[in-house]
């Protein structure tokens, strides 16, 4: 098994650990964390799967790259939304359902 | 190359993201009047968008020069183009709306950083409708549901902060899914590109990882939609949003999800997303069936116009089994989806009159409205007539040719569903009308409204059921695809 594929199957795992997290967890602060392992995870697969063959490839590096933009602002707002959200109620869960 | 720069599908991008930076820049609360002006640069810039594809085919435009792989492809076909109108007349109207309700001092607070956020948001979704690669399409996805989680929490309240955790929740997991089908099908097939994956999905037996990497995309996809059964996040957040975010919620950020589906399915997907048919309408037929129900039951007017999204999103997915007969049933879910787009962003802005008159969110407080708001009143009334599917609407077009469809293909199974949905239509729209025409009590105090809002909200509704007047002109541009 070459580097690159371990690295994906480290990501598989990581992805459905973290779904997991997002879906099961009811802390706010463990649900937002839960999401960024998932988004590494996903990261992870795309790296590794595309140089499974030992060759490096730039184009899936250049996703990740934007993709951590993309997880670091969503963290940022998730981040915020939380903060806010407890500031206001003394809350940490989101949890008594809505219709 | 200055043709290249002065493309339309550039400026559709540039433009919003200049004004939604330039609001953010001058202040809290500022920026209204320019993204109204703004935005009727962007209709502009979409008409003449849709002159070229009508006249000479789809288009590719390589922004500044680099084409793909190394840089990146807006691609405009019919489809493309009737969604980028569809939302930059949305926006204009609403942006008109919303100048008037965050003028009144009981709103000003709310909307206090509503202007950037919403041009971040129309670029975010003209961005989407525009790409051509599935890695960009995530991007913009992800941008999407910031811009959107944003405007939820725009107001500051608790219940508002709670919706809009939990949507950007469920935005977060559903686009972990589509990346993670996008890396599998990079890790397959070494490309992201619309165009190139298709042949390459076709050629050959469906692998594993090609159908494990569609559902992932898929499932994501449905939630971002809102389709049942991952609608629980829906009616909170477009519910208690301010009038002008759920107006551009509804209208236009599911038909987003709902879009993506669409494309994957006629473009790449197309070979590996037979079995899915029947079950997308099936999800599809229960949303119509559930949420109307739900509309019926609710006792606040704005949860009711979110749950009737519920139910018409579920409209959508009715024509996925009926795609393989023909065009028409493509022609029928793009007519619903501009219908549904007017008509939903109207009794949103009407429902939001009505908020603000009577001072509270409930169908109790509704007595007397009618003597007072008639404009309004009669704008939800025409906008029910699209959702209900009665003559001459959008809506009544969009649902002939689904039936139309049904009984071509043979599958008439699915004809109850739409008159049965039209009727509980019916139902939660003269819940509305019918406690409005009731006398006011003699304490009922009403605010006074200023009159844009009530005339945006019918110019909206009016204008989804003209739509079936018009809706030639609308399916030649989807026939332009070729």
């Amino acid at each position: 098994m070459s580097t690159g594929l371990v690295f994906a199957h480290a990501g598989a795992v990581l992805f459905v650990l973290g779904l997991a997290g997002g879906l099961v967890l009811g802390h706010l602060l463990r649900r937002i964390l839960a999401l960024n392992v998932m988004g590494s995870g996903a990261f992870l697969v795309l790296v590794g799967l595309a140089q499974s063959d030992g060759q490096p490839d730039p184009v899936p590096q250049a996703m990740v790259l934007t993709g951590i933009v993309v997880a670091v602002a969503a963290t940022a707002l998730a981040l915020g939304l939380a903060r806010a959200f407890h500031a206001r109620t003394g809350r940490t869960r989101l949890d008594g359902g809505e219709e | 190359m200055p043709a290249a720069y002065a493309d339309p599908s550039a400026g559709l991008i540039v433009l919003p993201l200049a004004w939604a930076a330039a609001a953010f820049v001058l202040g809290p609360g500022r920026g209204g009047g320019m993204a109204v002006v703004a935005l009727m640069g962007q209709c502009a810039l979409a008409l003449g968008l849709a002159v070229g594809v009508m006249q000479t085919g789809p288009r590719v435009h390589a922004v500044g020069g680099w084409g793909a792989p190394l840089g990146i492809d807006l691609a405009a076909d019919g489809l493309t183009v009737l969604m980028l109108l569809l939302a930059q007349s949305v926006a204009l109207a609403v942006a008109v709306y919303a100048r008037g309700y965050f003028a009144d001092h009981a709103h000003r607070a709310q909307g206090l950083w509503f202007w950037p956020q919403m041009g971040f948001l129309v670029a975010a979704l003209n961005a989407l409708f525009l790409s051509a690669d599935l890695f960009n399409l995530y991007v913009t996805l992800e941008l999407l549901g910031l811009a959107a989680v944003g405007l939820v929490a725009v107001g500051g309240a608790a219940g508002q902060m709670a919706a809009a955790l939990r949507y950007l929740v469920v935005s977060l997991i559903a686009s972990g899914a589509y990346l993670m089908g996008v890396a599998l099908l990079y890790g397959a097939h070494g490309t992201v590109s619309l165009a190139t994956l298709g042949p390459l999905l076709a050629a050959g037996s469906p692998r594993l990882a090609d159908s494990l990497a569609a559902a992932l995309m898929l499932a994501g996809l449905l939630a971002k939609t809102a389709l049942f059964p991952f609608h629980a996040w829906l009616p909170p957040a477009h519910g208690r949003a301010p009038a002008p975010v759920s107006a551009l919620l509804s209208a236009l950020v599911v038909k987003a999800g709902f879009y993506l589906v669409l494309r994957l399915w006629l473009g790449p997907f197309a070979p590996l997303a037979a079995p899915a048919g029947p079950l997308l309408g099936a999800l599809g037929a229960a949303a119509v069936l559930f949420g109307s129900w739900q509309a019926l039951r609710t006792a606040h007017i704005k949860r009711l116009v979110a749950w009737s999204t519920v139910a018409q999103l579920g409209y959508l997915f009715l024509v996925f089994p009926l795609l393989d007969s023909g065009g028409q049933a493509l022609a029928a879910a793009m007519l619903q989806a501009v219908a549904h787009g007017l008509a939903k962003a109207a009794m949103f802005a009407a429902a939001g009159v009505l908020v603000l008159a009577t001072g509270r969110d409930t169908l109790d407080g509704l007595a007397g409205v009618a003597s007072r708001l008639p404009v309004t009143l009669f704008a939800f009334g025409l906008a029910g007539v699209t959702l209900m599917g009665l003559p001459p609407s959008g809506g009544f077009l969009a649902k002939w040719l689904l039936i139309d469809a049904a009984f071509r293909a043979g599958q008439w199974g699915w004809v109850p569903v739409v008159i049965g949905g039209g009727l509980l239509a019916a139902a939660y729209v003269f819940r509305v009308l019918r406690q409005a025409f009731l006398l006011a009590p003699p304490a009922a105090r009403f605010q006074p409204v200023p009159r844009r809002l009530e005339w945006t909200a019918f110019a909206l509704a009016a204008a989804s059921v003209l739509l079936g007047l018009r809706a030639g002109e609308l399916l030649a541009l989807l026939g332009a695809d070729g």
